[in-house]
């Protein structure tokens, strides 16, 4: 199968993820969003590891999942955290940071 | 023998040191710890002038260096003190009048109750006047300037709680400061030239100096000869400063501070004779103010005014006699010293008079009183027989020495200076009559003052009568003991160096014409004051009376041209630096402001649309990379 469909592939995820970011407002589905592109990040790097014919891209796809796990567990108790407070999980309700 | 010369300095300073930090306590003694001192530093004096006597006229001159004051790299100011034959002189006057005048004031400030104030004052000016005569270098000699400036400025507004004396403070300081500006920039140039401000080198180096040069140095130290010496067109503080109290005037206002001008340009003399253009400035001020303090002289009716305006007009002859160089220089000097003593002793009578008379100064209210204070009466009239030239006296000698030296200045120039000179001597007679006649002279005027208090003329305590007495001997007899022989010639010489010049008539000549202008001059001032009676309040005159009332219109033209003008400057600057500048500044404020109001909106906490920017700033971002690759 020719790899570069993977990377039409990793372009259509990492598109629908970065809509949800700038269009959705819960903030769990944002999150779930910037996963998606993260994963769309990794997908095109395995991809391009396997074009290529090295494993530099395979190796960088794994320094990602290492920040994306470390990003969930911030992200998480942030989200957690701002839902306790404001019964809310929006991101525009979180808007103070405003003159 | 050198380490006296600081004691000379340490002596009158001590006083003042003791007399304004010392409290109250020292009232009862204050006056007389001051006169003490002053006293001490005239016997000092004394001691060294007999050491030098004593020696060959070539090695007279001492040194001392006290201190190195700022040493620094290429730029030495030391604390050291030359005691030549030229400072020798000064010292002399200054401390021998100055303790003369010392002795006067305890009896004339007897009932001031800040007595000890005034002798700290007095005590601080002969310190800071004896500094600038026997400095060894141009910055020391400015420590001194200043220090006299300062001392001036304390005495005229002593009595600070007249708005009049407070005002003449401050416009001497202010005048003062003209003319100091002008020695403090050749004080630079002086270091930028020669890199020393060393009277030795500087005076010894002039030879291989550009002329430009010295011109604008010469020019500079003229400017500060103007302002402490009362010439035009710095003139305007001298007639004020007669707000002082009356010894003040004697000494500082008549026969020491004031000179300090003459004492700059003849011991500056190397630089001037190198610098012809400079030199000539120097005689048309001393001329326009010989004639200018005259007129002056000649119209007022407060015999202090009167005697201020002579005043000046005394040191634009020595001022016009310093300008002619070689020929003059010891002449300047010989007039100032037998003027120091018959100055001194005119104002000291007439302080007496005002003593006698409830502190009044007008003298159209004096008259006759020559039966009510004998002793007054004689000294001043030897002090006004010295002053007119008359043949045989102190001013006899010095004047007409300085009139046959403008005579000997040659040309066209030469005749125009004497002719000068002459007619100044007549106006001196003239005016100087007046003054006699007024105060001493016809009917008495007197009347008694709003309170009902009718003056009770009477003669001066001995305090104030024993200087007098003593400034008449040097009055009568220093022009002629100077004279015989040459002697004030010879001493001073070594320093000044001496040039006969070629006269275009004899010195016989010269000395009838003298005499034939002071006759004229006391006869019309006799025919206008003696023969008939003085009006109480004064007649309208001539333009030229009333303008010289107003001294000859100096503070009008001061207002009019510098107030004024200043005034009109600030004006347009302040409009500038709200227009122009203020504009500029609150323009690029407002710009600023207006943008960054605007951009602020893009703050609007929405974290869905930093992500928008983040997204849009990537695209574009790869955009420009990849357009840039196809490039």
């Amino acid at each position: 199968m020719n790899p570069v469909n993977y990377l039409y592939l990793a372009a259509l995820l990492f598109t629908i993820g970065a809509s949800g970011v700038l269009i959705r407002r819960n903030a769990i589905v944002v999150f779930m969003c910037i996963e998606l592109m993260l994963n769309a990040c990794n997908l095109a790097l395995v991809a391009f590891s396997r074009i290529h014919g090295n494993l530099d891209g395979q190796i960088i796809a794994f320094f990602t999942m290492v920040v994306a796990a470390a990003e969930v567990v911030i992200g998480l108790a942030i989200i957690v955290s701002l839902f306790r407070s404001r019964h809310s999980a929006s991101v525009d309700d979180a808007s103070l940071m405003k003159l | 023998m050198e380490n006296l010369i600081a004691l000379l300095v340490a002596a009158p300073l001590l006083g003042a040191a003791v007399l304004l930090c010392g409290g109250r306590r020292l009232d009862r003694a204050g006056h007389w710890i001051g006169t003490v001192l002053a006293a001490a530093s005239f016997v000092i004096g004394v001691v060294l002038f007999t050491g030098m006597l004593g020696k060959g006229a070539e090695d007279r001159a001492l040194h001392q260096h006290l201190f190195s004051w700022i040493p620094v790299e290429g730029f030495q100011a030391d604390v050291a003190f030359q005691l030549d034959q030229l400072s020798m002189t000064f010292v002399l006057l200054i401390t021998g009048v100055g303790t003369l005048i010392h002795i006067y004031s305890i009896g004339y400030m007897e009932h001031d109750e800040r007595r000890r104030r005034f002798f700290g004052y007095l005590n601080l000016f002969l310190a800071a006047m004896l500094v600038l005569v026997i400095a060894d270098n141009y910055l020391l000699l400015y420590v001194g300037w200043e220090g006299v400036g300062l001392a001036s400025y304390l005495l005229i507004g002593f009595w600070q709680h007249k708005p009049s004396a407070a005002t003449a403070a401050k416009k001497a300081f202010l005048v003062n400061r003209v003319g100091d500006m002008g020695l403090s920039i050749a004080i630079m140039l002086m270091f930028t030239t020669f890199g020393t401000f060393a009277f030795g080198p500087v005076l010894g180096a002039t030879g291989d100096t550009s002329e430009g040069k010295l011109t604008a140095i010469g020019l500079m130290l003229l400017l500060a000869a103007c302002g402490k010496s009362a010439q035009v067109p710095l003139q305007s503080w001298l007639g004020d400063a007669m707000e002082g109290p009356t010894p003040v005037s004697a000494l500082i206002h008549a026969a020491t501070m004031v000179t300090a001008g003459v004492y700059l340009i003849v011991r500056s003399g190397a630089i001037f004779d190198a610098a012809p253009d400079a030199q000539l400035a120097v005689v048309i001020v001393g001329a326009v103010t010989l004639l200018f303090g005259a007129v002056v002289g000649c119209a007022k009716d407060d015999i202090k005014k009167a005697l201020a305006g002579s005043t000046m007009s005394q040191i634009g002859y020595m001022i016009l006699a310093a300008g002619l160089g070689p020929v003059g220089y010891v002449f300047a000097i010989m007039h100032l010293v037998t003027h120091g003593f018959f100055k001194a002793g005119l104002f000291l009578g007439a302080g007496s008079v005002m003593h006698g008379m409830n502190d009044e100064v007008d003298m159209r209210k004096y008259g006759g009183l020559r039966k009510y204070m004998p002793v007054t009466f004689v000294t001043f009239g030897l002090g006004y027989l010295a002053i007119i030239g008359f043949p045989g006296l102190s001013g006899f000698f010095s004047k007409d020495m300085i009139i046959e030296a403008a005579f000997a200045k040659g040309g066209t120039q030469g005749w125009i200076l004497g002719c000068v000179t002459l007619l100044g001597a007549g106006i001196t007679a003239f005016y100087m009559t007046r003054v006699m006649l007024l105060t001493f002279f016809g009917e008495k005027r007197w009347q008694p003052d709003a309170e009902g208090h009718e003056p009770h003329p009477h003669e001066s305590p001995k305090s104030m009568t024993v200087p007098m007495i003593v400034l008449a001997f040097g009055s009568v007899f220093a022009g002629g003991f100077f004279s015989i022989g040459d002697r004030f010639m010879h001493w001073l010489e070594p320093v000044t160096g001496h040039d006969h010049g070629h006269a275009p008539v004899s010195a016989a000549t010269v000395t009838a014409a003298t005499m034939v202008v002071l006759v004229i001059g006391a006869a019309i001032a006799w025919a206008m004051y003696g023969r008939r009676p003085v009006p109480a309040v004064a007649p309208r005159g001539s333009l030229l009376t009333r303008a010289a009332r107003r001294d000859l219109l100096q503070d009008d033209f001061n207002h009019v041209v510098l107030v004024r003008g200043g005034e009109h400057l600030t004006r347009s600057l302040v409009y500038v630096d709200h227009t122009l500048v203020d504009g500029v500044v609150n323009g690029t404020a407002a710009t600023m402001g207006g943008l960054s109001g605007r951009l602020r909106k893009l703050q609007n906490g929405y974290a869905r649309s930093y992500a928008v920017s983040m997204f849009g700033g990537a695209a574009v971002l790869i955009a420009a990379t990849l357009l840039m690759r196809a490039v």
